[in-house]
């Protein structure tokens, strides 16, 4: 019993990490109707960055990795390092999509997957072929027991709770309350009679690329911290978890997104757990397939006010 | 229709200009088996003789037609059929498999490879059919991650099939149903050895010819004649009924579905012979390398026939084998020899003075799916309809059957001449001045979802 409880608490930290790259694949598909294919890799890129951040922190300014200095300061790099990968998500739909907008459906998404080799090669040129260890800054010491005894979760899982759900909030509200997360929605459902309202269809296009690399940004630092690792295939790996979990939510919408991130981390965790960790990715693909055959709207696809 | 400016195409220098076509195609189609018969033997001397010249070595001519192979079977899905298959080395990996189960020592199982390659395709169809009938019914976007998904799902199971335990449940008596530890497909190590295709006459070579790594040349003369069978049967289906049913639904599946063409079967008849040509290809590697393991059958591999099919120009069959032979060599030759012997060395020595890692580490051949992925981006924006298209690909891809699409019934030119471009994509580009009028892309309508 208190192992299920521990594998959901681990599932449902994964989760919240998986919705809030999923949450990017899911603007954009809102607006433009484009699986985003560089975006795991926009988010594979925060990882690096972060990993780049530390060594720069730990071993240039010569700050032991257990200090809370260099706890502040990486996230404090937070910010930094999410504009970054804004910059090079909106950089992209610059350069590679949107001269592709009025083109076959297909084009702008072999673009993608262009850019998205592009960046994988950029991450194996940066890091090398194989898996670099990111400095444990992150405490990983157990935080709250269970009342037989054994730990339930530590420092780390807290960690990624506080990073991740604020974000998740702040998002949810500038989509739906401010007037830019208006013009998203607009844009979302009539891209030409939102551009006959007044609203600058090219910006508004280019703000939602930025939010999502930016999330894609924080995504990536969260998982460095958390696994203690980066990789350039991360965004490969994540990248199908956190489409199928867009997927599953039903694509375009934002609470879809986040249900589904959670409802993949936590089978991903329970797989981990008692099946074992190596057929994890085959069920959560299967699981995909699955839901694209039976369900190809995903679990929450009629409320279509909220597509955003 | 707006007669504009038609845009400016750079025109590939034409050696058979005034031949017709028929005459032109049968030298080219001479000289190229010419071509192909000679240039293994004369390869090293050509080597030694101009040292300076990027040579392709004959194993690399191997890989390109194979790539070949794997490019002409995609080509029947994503170029007849207009379907996005992101997962289509799995079906390279099933043919590779099935002929490592059939013929090596793993399981004690000899069949003779020419029997075997047989069964590979069969299996490489089988499941395509059963990963394409549930599934064909998918959007175009859907379909590619569909695929795409698949194509993880086959290499992940072979990889962890190395070591299988499978039991019941403990309360329905824990009977262990296989393993426990069984090893089905060698796992990470893969399998080795396979036996390489025979023919049993003796000669200066020994008591029979074999088709392996050990034996290029050979094993290029076999692939270059797979290679053959895989065009010619390509051609065949293209000009077939069955293949014009597969235009018809790319261009407009509720029209053809309209003129009684049933869709359904017709796309599933596109999937499975697609995969079988993978699986075709994945026979031969397999035996040919006499070593398979799974993580050589990744993601990047379907890319890379993507990549070929979008270079060469999609649905067309002299475009997609050029395409083919190019990437492969720029891939495996010609990035290399630009790297060791141009770019490498000023960049590294440019590092070491600077001290910056990442140049003084410099090394052509790493950056070889930057190059790839930049060119995919390139010809997307620039010449979406590939180096050597069909007629019906560049007049779509230029906004021709999009603007028929949005005004048609508004001009009976219009649509004239939407029939007339449907009829010339049944045959390869004659020339270029038969390209009917081009929309400029600035005149595109707007929205086309």
């Amino acid at each position: 019993m208190e192992e299920l409880v521990k594998a959901l608490t681990i599932g449902v930290a994964n989760g919240l990490i998986i919705a809030l790259i999923a949450i990017g694949y899911t603007l954009v598909y809102g607006i433009l109707e484009l699986i985003n294919f560089a975006h795991a890799d926009v988010f594979m890129l925060g990882t690096a960055l972060t990993y780049f951040a530390l060594e720069v922190i730990v071993v240039s300014m010569g700050l032991p990795a257990g200090s809370l200095t260099a706890l502040v300061l990486i996230f404090a790099a937070l910010p930094f390092i999410a504009l970054l990968t804004a910059s090079v998500n909106a950089s992209i739909e610059r350069v590679a999509y949107r001269p592709l907008r009025n083109a076959p459906r297909v084009a702008p998404l072999i673009s993608a997957i262009g850019m998205s080799f592009v960046l994988q090669n950029v991450g194996l040129i940066l890091l090398g072929p194989s898996q670099k260890a990111v400095e444990p800054v992150l405490p990983k010491n157990d935080l709250v027991f269970f009342p037989s005894g054994p730990a339930w979760f530590g420092i780390d899982e807290v960690m990624v709770v506080a990073v991740t759900i604020p974000l998740l909030l702040v998002l949810r509200w500038f989509v739906g309350s401010t007037r830019q997360g208006k013009a998203m929605r607009a844009t979302a459902q009539d891209r030409d009679a939102s551009g006959l309202m007044g609203i600058d269809v090219n910006r508004t296009i280019s703000l939602t690329f930025l939010i999502a690399g930016g999330l894609a940004g924080a995504a990536g630092l969260v998982v460095a911290l958390y696994y203690g690792q980066t990789w350039f295939l991360f965004g490969f790996q994540f990248g199908l978890l956190s489409f199928t979990a867009a997927v599953l939510g039903g694509i375009g919408n934002l609470t879809g997104a986040t249900l589904g991130g959670l409802v993949i981390g936590i089978i991903s965790a329970l797989s981990d757990r008692f099946l074992e960790a190596k057929w994890t990715s085959v069920l959560v693909f299967s699981i995909l397939i699955l839901v694209l055959v039976l369900r190809p709207t995903g679990l929450l696809s009629e409320k279509v006010s909220e597509r955003a | 229709m707006t007669t504009a400016a038609r845009p400016r195409r750079v025109a590939l220098p034409d050696p058979f200009r005034g031949m017709d076509r028929k005459r032109r195609e049968k030298v080219i189609l001479i000289g190229v088996i010419l071509l192909a018969i000679v240039y293994p033997i004369v390869f090293r001397s050509l080597e030694s003789a101009f040292p300076f010249i990027p040579w392709p070595g004959t194993s690399v001519l191997i890989i390109c037609a194979t790539f070949a192979i794997l490019a002409l079977g995609l080509n029947i899905v994503m170029g007849f059929a207009g379907l996005l298959d992101l997962g289509y080395v799995a079906f390279y990996a099933i043919g590779a498999y099935t002929t490592a189960f059939l013929a090596s020592p793993h399981f004690g199982i000899h069949i003779s490879w020419w029997v075997v390659v047989v069964i590979a395709v069969g299996a490489a169809a089988l499941f395509g059919i059963l990963l394409g009938a549930p599934t064909l019914k998918l959007r175009g976007d859907y379909l590619a991650i569909v695929t795409l998904g698949f194509g993880e799902i086959v290499r992940i199971v072979f990889r962890n099939l190395g070591d299988v335990t499978l039991a019941l449940p403990a309360f329905l008596g824990g009977a262990v149903l296989i393993g426990p530890n069984a090893n089905l497909t060698g796992g990470n190590v893969g399998i080795n050895p396979i036996d390489p295709p025979t023919i049993p006459i003796p000669g200066p070579w020994g008591n029979a010819i074999v088709f392996s790594n050990q034996n290029p040349i050979a094993s290029f003369y076999l692939v270059a004649v797979l290679l053959g069978i895989t065009f010619l049967v390509c051609v065949r289906l293209r000009d077939s009924k069955l293949g014009r049913a597969w235009m018809a639904i790319r261009e407009d599946e509720t029209a053809a579905a309209a003129m009684g063409i049933n869709t359904v079967t017709t796309k599933l008849l596109a999937f499975s012979l697609g995969a079988s040509f993978s699986g075709f290809a994945g026979a031969f590697t397999g035996a040919y390398q006499t070593a398979i393991f799974a993580e050589s059958f990744n993601f990047a591999v379907s890319i890379l026939v993507v990549v070929i099919i979008i270079l060469g120009g999609i649905g067309s069959l002299r475009g997609v084998v050029i395409g083919a032979f190019a990437v492969q060599y720029v891939n495996q030759t010609l990035l290399r020899y630009l790297g060791d012997q141009v770019l490498n060395d000023p960049i590294q020595a440019l590092g070491a003075s600077t001290g910056i890692a990442l140049l003084r580490d410099f090394n052509l051949v790493n950056y070889n799916y930057l190059i790839f992925g930049i060119i995919l981006a390139v010809m997307m924006i620039r010449r979406p309809e590939g180096l050597f298209p069909v007629e019906t690909a560049r007049a779509e891809m230029h906004g021709i059957g999009v603007a028929a699409e949005v005004t048609a019934g508004s001009s009976d030119e219009l649509a004239l001449a939407e029939e007339v471009t449907v009829v010339e994509g049944i045959e390869e580009p004659v020339a270029e001045e038969t390209v009917a009028e081009e929309t400029p892309p600035a005149d595109r309508p707007g929205d086309v979802r």
